[in-house]
C-alpha cells in the first residue's frame, strides 16, 4: 500500500483521460479500476491524479500490509472505506527461529477493534506472524456477520479454544486455514463446533494440530460441504477414516492426508486405491506424516494432474520417492525432506521435466551423528532434469563453488534462491576457499533474482557480486557472513530493488548501518542481530531520519553500547505506542 | 526453561548450550577460528558414499540459536514408525521450540521414555513430548507416582506412620526436594534433569528415573554443569 511505483500509465491515456474527465463519470472510473487486481499496479493508479487516487481509494476490496506497525488501522480505515480483505504481516521473519522474544507485539486486536466498526462487512483476514488471542478470535466471529476467510500462518497466542469460536460463529465461512502456528493444542473439540447447519466450508487446513478430532463430525461435515476444495487432515486421521473422507468429496483440489499409516486389509487397500482413482480433480497434495512404504502406491493413480507434492513432513527415502515420482510428470512444486537423499534428487530431475520449485527440508537439523542428507550432486541433477526451476530452498552439509556455477548454469532462471549450508562459515569442501564466487555465480546468471539467502564462509566478495549484479535483489537474507562494514555497503548502494534485508551474526557495524541511511525509506525493512552496530550508531539513524522507527532489543545484563538486535522500518504510523519494556525505541 | 532464556543474553545462552567442538570457538565474526574448527575434524568416514574425506561429523561447530532457521514445527520429522528401519544418523528424539509463552503444538511424534522411581520396582512410561517444560513433567511424574509410592507404603504394618506419610504425599515429591529427576542421556551419562534447554533435553533423553535425593551425590540442585 505503501510502496510509491515508478511505474505510470500510458501516457496516450493519460492525455485522453485528462481532456475528458469532466466528461467521465467517476462510477465508469471505479468500474475500470476495480478490475485492476495487482498491488503494484493500484499503487501506480493512484498516483496519477487526484480523480484516480480516489476512484483507486474507493474501489479497493483488499489490502496487503506487510509490516503491521507501518501504519495504523486509523490511518488504513480512513483511506480505503470499502476493504473486504486485509492481510497483515507483523513479527520480523526472524520471529519463527527465536530470535524475537515473546510479547514482542504484532497484536491484532487494535486492528480488530477499528475494522469492527469501519469496516462491519470484512470478508477475508490472512494474518502472518501476529499475535493473535483467543479473546481476539470470538471478537471476529462475533464482530464480522460475512466474515468468510480466516488464514493464520506462524502466529501464536491463541489455543483451539478460539479455533472453536470461529467454527461455531460464523455462519458464512468458507475457509479455516490454520499453518505451522504456535498455538495452544488443547484439544479437538473445536471442529464439532460447526453447526449441522452449517455447509459453506470450501478450505479446511488443520493439518498441523496434534488431538484428535472426532471423526464423525469430520466425516459429517465433509459430507455436507459440498463446495470443499481443499481439505488438510492432521495426522490422527488414519488411512481408513481417510479412505472414508474421500468418498465423500471427490472434488478435492487440495488433499493433506493423515499419519498415512496402518495396517489395512486387502479390501481396505483396494477401497483406498480406488478412493484416490475418484479425485480428477486432485493437484496437490501433502501430509504423509508416517508414509507406510506399502500404501504410497495408492497414491499412484492420483498423480497424473498432482502439480504440487508437500512432502515436508513425511521422511521418504529415495526409492519410494523414486516410485512415486515416476507418477507424477506434471509436477510443477515439490517439498521434501532431505531422507530422499541425492538419489531421490536424481529421481526428480529424470521424472519431473516441468518443475519450477522444489524445497528440501532437513529431517535433522541438529544431527550430531553421522551426516547424511542431500549434498552438492542432488543439486546438480535436479538442475540437469528441471530446466525450468526457478525457486529453491535448498539446505544441505556440503557444498561446492563449482557445484552451484553448474546448477546456475542449467537453471538461469531463478527468482528465489535460498541455500542453506547447515554449519555456519563453511567453506567449499573441495577446495577450502570461501562459498563466494557460488553466490557470484547466482547473481551473474540470474538476472530475474528477486530473492536470495545466503549461507556458508562469505567474504566481502559475495556482496560485492551481490550489489555489482543483483539489480532485481528484494529480498536478502544473510547469517554468519561477511568481513567488514564494506559488504553490507555494497549491497546497500548497489541493490536498487532492495526491500528486506535480514542479517545475523556478521561483522557489519555503524559505518555499514549508515551507508543506508539513504535507502531505509524505500525499504519495508532492515534487522540485524549480533552484529557490530552500537546503541549510538541506531541513535543517529533515528535522527537523521524520523519517519524510521529504530528499535533495539537489548537483552537484560547486555552490554549497554552495543544494539544487540536492531529493527528499522519505515513507518507513518510513528513510533510503537504497545512496545514492551525490552523494545527501545530510539 | 527455553522461554525464560530469552531474557538472558544472548552469550549466556551461548555458553549454557551443549558444545561438541573444541573449547574458545565463541567468536563466530572469526572467520579464521571457523577455518581452525574445520580442521580439526574427526577425518573418519561415514557410511554415506556422496561424502568424501572433507566433509565430517557435524560436531565441529555448537548448536547456535535460530539456526539452522527452521521453524518449530518442523523440527525433527525423522521417522519413528515408518516400515523401513532407522539408520543410525537419524534421531528418534523430539525438539520442541517454544516461540511464545504458549505451549507449541508439537508436529512430531510421541517419545514414551521409562522412568523408574527408588523404592517402585514396577516402572512407568511417560511420553515427553506431551510436556513442553521441566515443571509439566514435574508435576506429571509427582501424579503418576505419589499413587505408586502411596502404595508401596500402604503395605507397611505401621498405621500411623501410613498416615503421617499419607499426608507427606499429598505434596509434592519433587518440588519438595525430598526426590530429584535424573535421566540419561543418548551417550549413557547420567544427567541432571534440568540443566539444558527443554528442546535439547527431549531431543538426548533416554530413561528417567526418580532419585531419592538424600541417595545422590551431594551437589545442589539448579547448579550449573559444563
Amino acid at each position: 500500500m505503501m510502496c510509491k511505483s515508478k511505474k505510470k500509465k500510458d501516457s496516450k491515456h493519460e492525455t485522453n483521460f485528462m481532456n475528458s474527465s469532466s466528461a467521465f463519470p467517476d462510477e465508469v472510473l471505479e468500474r475500470v479500476l476495480s478490475m485492476v487486481k495487482s498491488r503494484k499496479d493500484r499503487s501506480s493508479v493512484s498516483l496519477v491524479c487526484k480523480e484516480w487516487y480516489n476512484a483507486e481509494r474507493w474501489s479497493r476490496k483488499n489490502v496487503f500490509i506487510g509490516n503491521c506497525y507501518s501504519v495504523t488501522p486509523e490511518i488504513l480505515t480512513r483511506r480505503f472505506p470499502n476493504i473486504r480483505s486485509v492481510t497483515l504481516k507483523g513479527k520480523p521473519r526472524f520471529s519463527d527461529f527465536n530470535l524475537v522474544p515473546a510479547n514482542w507485539g504484532a497484536d491484532i486486536h487494535p486492528w480488530l477493534v477499528v475494522f469492527a466498526e469501519k469496516y462491519p462487512f470484512l470478508e477475508e483476514l490472512k494474518l502472518k506472524r501476529m499475535f493473535v488471542t483467543d479473546e481476539s478470535l470470538e471478537f471476529l466471529a462475533f464482530s464480522f456477520p460475512n466474515f468468510k476467510a480466516l488464514s493464520l500462518l506462524s502466529c501464536d497466542g491463541f489455543s483451539t479454544d478460539g479455533l472453536a469460536a470461529v467454527a461455531t460463529y460464523c455462519k458464512n465461512l468458507t475457509e479455516l486455514d490454520i499453518q505451522e502456528n504456535g498455538i495452544d493444542d488443547k484439544n479437538g473439540n473445536w471442529l464439532s463446533c460447526f453447526p449441522e447447519s452449517f455447509t459453506s466450508l470450501e478450505v479446511l487446513n488443520f493439518a498441523n494440530l496434534n488431538n484428535d478430532v472426532n471423526f464423525d463430525a469430520l466425516e459429517k461435515l465433509v459430507g455436507r460441504c459440498k463446495s470443499l476444495k481443499t481439505l488438510k487432515v492432521n495426522k490422527s486421521i488414519t488411512l481408513e477414516q481417510l479412505q472414508r473422507l474421500l468418498v465423500r468429496a471427490p472434488q478435492l483440489c487440495e488433499l493433506g492426508t493423515g499419519s498415512f499409516s496402518q495396517e489395512l486389509t486387502c479390501q481396505q487397500h483396494s477401497e483406498l486405491k480406488r478412493a484416490f482413482n475418484n479425485c480428477k480433480s486432485l493437484h496437490t497434495l501433502s501430509g504423509l506424516w508416517v508414509a507406510s512404504t506399502q500404501y504410497l502406491e495408492v497414491l499412484y493413480p492420483a498423480c497424473t494432474n498432482l502439480t504440487f507434492l508437500n512432502f515436508s513432513y513425511a521422511p521418504l527415502d529415495s526409492e519410494d520417492l523414486s516410485k512415486l515420482l515416476v507418477h507424477c510428470p506434471n509436477l510443477r512444486r515439490l517439498w521434501v525432506v532431505d531422507t530422499v537423499e541425492d538419489k531421490g534428487l536424481e529421481a526428480v530431475g529424470t521424472y519431473c521435466p516441468l518443475l519450477e520449485e522444489l524445497r528440501v527440508f532437513p529431517a535433522d537439523p541438529f544431527d550430531e551423528g553421522v551426516a547424511h542428507g542431500v549434498t552438492e550432486s542432488g543439486f546438480i541433477a535436479v538442475s540437469e532434469g528441471c530446466r525450468k526451476l526457478h525457486y529453491v530452498l535448498y539446505f544441505c552439509r556440503q557444498m561446492t563453488n563449482a557445484a552451484v556455477a553448474t546448477v546456475v548454469q542449467n537453471c538461469p532462471d531463478f527468482t528465489h534462491f535460498r541455500l542453506c549450508i547447515m554449519t555456519p562459515g563453511q567453506p567449499d569442501y573441495l577446495t577450502d576457499e570461501p562459498m563466494d564466487e557460488a553466490f557470484g555465480a547466482v547473481v551473474k546468471n540470474c538476472t530475474k533474482l528477486q530473492r536470495l539467502a545466503v549461507s556458508g564462509s562469505l567474504t566481502d566478495l559475495t556482496f560485492e557480486y551481490i550489489g555489482r549484479h543483483a539489480k532485481n535483489l528484494e529480498t536478502l537474507s544473510v547469517a554468519f557472513a561477511g568481513s567488514s562494514d564494506w559488504g553490507m555497503q555494497c549491497v546497500l548502494y548497489g541493490c536498487p530493488k532492495l526491500r528486506k534485508l535480514e542479517i545475523r551474526d556478521s561483522p557489519f557495524g555503524n559505518a555499514a548501518l549508515f551507508s543506508g541511511l539513504g535507502k531505509y525509506e524505500s525499504m519495508r525493512s532492515l534487522w540485524m542481530s549480533d552484529c557490530k552496530v552500537t546503541m549510538n550508531g541506531c541513535r543517529f539513524v533515528a535522527q537523521e531520519r524520523p519517519r524510521l522507527n529504530v528499535e533495539v532489543i537489548n537483552e537484560e545484563g547486555g552490554d549497554d553500547s552495543r544494539a544487540e538486535r536492531v529493527y528499522i522500518y519505515r513507518s507513518v504510523a510513528g513510533p510503537r505506542r504497545d512496545a514492551p519494556p525490552f523494545v527501545l525505541t530510539l | 526453561m527455553w522461554q525464560r532464556s530469552h531474557k538472558c543474553s544472548l552469550e549466556e545462552e551461548k555458553k549454557l548450550e551443549l558444545r561438541l567442538g573444541p573449547p574458545g570457538e565463541e567468536d563466530s565474526y572469526n572467520e579464521k577460528s571457523m577455518k581452525n574448527v574445520k580442521k580439526e575434524r574427526d577425518e573418519s568416514q561415514p557410511s554415506c558414499t556422496n561424502l568424501t574425506n572433507k566433509s565430517q561429523k557435524r560436531n565441529a561447530t555448537s548448536p547456535v540459536v535460530g539456526w539452522p532457521p527452521i521453524r518449530s514445527c518442523r523440527k525433527n520429522i525423522a521417522s519413528g514408525s515408518s516400515s523401513k528401519p532407522l539408520t543410525e544418523s537419524q534421531h528418534v528424539g523430539q525438539e520442541k521450540v517454544a516461540t511464545s509463552n504458549k505451549p507449541i503444538s508439537n508436529s512430531g511424534k510421541d517419545l514414551f521414555v521409562k522412568i523408574n522411581m527408588d523404592g517402585v520396582p514396577i516402572g512407568r512410561k511417560v511420553d515427553i513430548n506431551a510436556y513442553d517444560s521441566y515443571e509439566k513433567l514435574s508435576s506429571a511424574v509427582d501424579d503418576l507416582f505419589r499413587g505408586l509410592l502411596e502404595a508401596e507404603i500402604n503395605l507397611s504394618d505401621n498405621n500411623k506412620q501410613e498416615e503421617d506419610k499419607g499426608i507427606m504425599m499429598k505434596g509434592s515429591l519433587i518440588g519438595s526436594g525430598e526426590y530429584t529427576l535424573v535421566y540419561e542421556d543418548n551417550e549413557g551419562d547420567k544427567m541432571l534433569v534440568g540443566d539444558v534447554p527443554w528442546h535439547m533435553f527431549v531431543s538426548t533423553v533416554k530413561r528417567v528415573r526418580v532419585s531419592k535425593s538424600s541417595d545422590l551425590p551431594a551437589f545442589n540442585p539448579g547448579s550449573k554443569k559444563d
